[in-house]
């Protein structure tokens, strides 16, 4: 049954991700990012990480979706005429993507990481408190810089979101 | 039926890191690379996780904690410079913001 669930996961992760790039609209797009979302968040309780599936799902699906979908709403820049590729970019996203192929590749192909046995290794990301005590002890100055940063960012989305027209708008 | 070891989760994470690349590399809605942007930080996390499931160590864990700190605070900046691009040059097409071009 697990192994199932595992193998339902990848597929939808990495099927949905090719989604992400290959739909046009951008609100499939969105959509498809969503279920790879999801994917993933299974993957993560897969590897006993709970706290983590769950908080990607209220932090990306919950919020960070909506809000693309929400300013892909806003925008609506569907209609856009096809802008004619010129020749050097067109070759130049082409042997990028080849570069992008072949280094998968020869991971899929080569990549042998020694995986030691899940049960025998124990799941400290099933463990709640060891979350709390590692952000208050050993993280406490990455979650005062983290928070810090936050503030920092709402105060950049409202400065970016608000209209200025001159310089007496900025005094 | 794919094993459910390590090799297995980062060679997922590897194939989910080349396909939001790809999508930055041709998508031309500023959006659309905005979301695979996103899909490569994702494939970054489900990497640190499964290391650190399969080594037995919190730290993985707890940086893909900061890291969707950090992804939720990118994307909301990231939008509002998008509505704000909008706002001024009426598109988000990549090709046609070539400002610092020449």
């Amino acid at each position: 049954m697990a192994a199932l669930l595992f193998n339902l996961f990848v597929l939808l992760t990495a099927i949905s991700a090719l989604g992400v790039v290959l739909c046009r609209n951008a609100v499939n797009a969105a959509m498809c990012l969503l279920l790879s979302l999801v994917g993933v968040a299974g993957l993560f309780v897969a590897l006993d990480a709970y706290l983590l599936a769950f908080i990607l799902l209220l932090v990306y699906a919950g919020a960070i979706v909506a809000l693309f979908l929400f300013i892909v709403m806003l925008l609506d820049t569907q209609g856009a005429p096809r802008p004619v590729l010129h020749k050097l970019p067109l070759l130049a996203r082409f042997v990028a993507g080849a570069l992008v192929l072949a280094g998968l590749a020869s991971f899929l192909a080569r990549g042998r990481l020694p995986s030691p046995d899940p049960a025998a290794v124990p799941a400290l990301g099933a463990n709640l408190k060891l979350y709390a005590y590692q952000l208050f002890t050993t993280y406490l100055l990455p979650v005062q810089i983290i928070g810090f940063l936050l503030l920092i960012a709402m105060l950049g989305v409202i400065v970016l979101s608000k209209k200025f027209e001159g310089v007496d708008d900025i005094k | 039926m794919l094993p459910a070891t390590l090799n297995t989760y980062i060679a997922l994470s590897v194939a989910l890191f080349a396909i939001g690349l790809l999508g930055v590399l041709v998508r031309r809605n500023t959006l659309v690379v905005f979301m695979c942007l996103e899909l490569m930080l994702v494939a970054s996390t489900l990497a640190l996780v499964a290391f650190s499931r399969f080594n037995g160590t919190m730290d993985g864990n707890v940086f893909v904690f900061f890291i969707l700190t950090v992804a939720a605070a990118e994307v909301a900046v990231g939008l509002a410079i998008i509505v704000a691009l909008f706002r001024r040059r009426q598109t988000i097409q990549v090709d046609e913001l070539n400002a610092l071009k020449n």
